[in-house]
């Protein structure tokens, strides 16, 4: 059996480590605070990306939807039968949340009706957007900061080139390395199907 | 099909869209999120002193934004509710 090292001794080394989903919610469920904020940090465009893009929220009833969301979540932690399962348990909570909503608004204003079809395959979408969100978090700050602020936060060579204090000229072909390097992250997550 | 055979599949333009589909939410909003554990803590003390003194909990069950701004709470309608459900108990 191989020797097994530590989160703690791993970050002594100067090294990024990723805790896993059920690692953080353990932690959260012991009171430390600290992992709440990673949970709150690495679930909230998730949960934001349901209520605004698959349920297309106005940004007030998203935003009571978020609160609820990880309020919720918060009180009934202890609830939650396997740690490593907390994605799909906010993905469902946000869902129950995200359609009493709309129940709630119908009596206010007629509503386009939403599919429940297209919502499932607008989250199982955003699954495997989080699937590469987790492969991004691994890669050096570097690549990590551009690719964020191009694709997710959607600013320009500019802006890019003055926060991280690059020449403009060199930020696409920054960015096209540091996607092939992503690639490269998630092949090695899973060789086979990349070979297939 | 899991997901991450699925994500292996995808050339960069399409890790590019994947990337895309997730803003980041409004920074004020993870704020609030992220001080739940201490809004939280907040708020029992709040409680607890309304419980200990009855002339203060006339006041916060009257102005329960009043008292969860001078704690320094954000007072969104689940705090609100939260206060007057536990001191409803009472």
């Amino acid at each position: 059996m191989g020797q097994t090292v530590g989160v703690d001794a791993v970050e002594a080394m100067g090294m990024r480590v990723q805790l896993t989903d059920g690692q953080l919610v353990a932690r959260c469920r012991a009171g430390d605070q600290e992992a709440w904020a990673e949970l709150v940090e690495r679930f909230s465009r998730y949960v934001y990306a349901i209520a605004v893009q698959a349920f297309k929220l106005p940004e007030h009833d998203a935003e009571d939807v978020f609160q609820e969301v990880f309020a919720r979540a918060y009180e009934h932690l202890h609830k939650l039968r396997d740690d490593d399962a907390i994605r799909p348990w906010l993905a469902q909570l946000t869902r129950r949340l995200c359609i009493d909503r709309l129940r709630a608004s119908v009596h206010e204003q007629p509503e386009d009706s939403i599919e429940a079809t297209d919502v499932d395959d607008r989250i199982a979408t955003l699954d495997e957007s989080m699937a590469v969100h987790d492969a991004l978090a691994i890669l050096p700050d570097g690549c990590r900061d551009i690719l964020d602020r191009f694709f997710a936060r959607d600013e320009s060579y500019r802006t890019i080139g003055e926060a991280l204090e690059l020449p403009s000229g060199t930020i696409a072909s920054r960015i096209s390395r540091c996607l092939a390097k992503l690639r490269l992250e998630l092949e090695g997550r899973n060789p086979e199907a990349a070979a297939s | 099909m899991s997901v991450g055979e699925r994500v292996t599949g995808y050339n960069e333009e399409q890790l590019g869209e994947l990337l895309s589909a997730l803003p980041p939410a409004p920074d004020a909003w993870v704020q609030a999120a992220t001080e739940l554990p201490l809004a939280r803590q907040r708020l029992e003390e709040i409680v607890e002193r309304a419980k200990a003194d009855e002339r203060y909990r006339r006041q916060v069950v009257a102005y329960p934004e009043a008292a969860l701004e001078q704690a320094e709470v954000v007072a969104h309608a689940q705090n609100v509710e939260i206060i007057r459900r536990r001191l409803d108990d009472k």
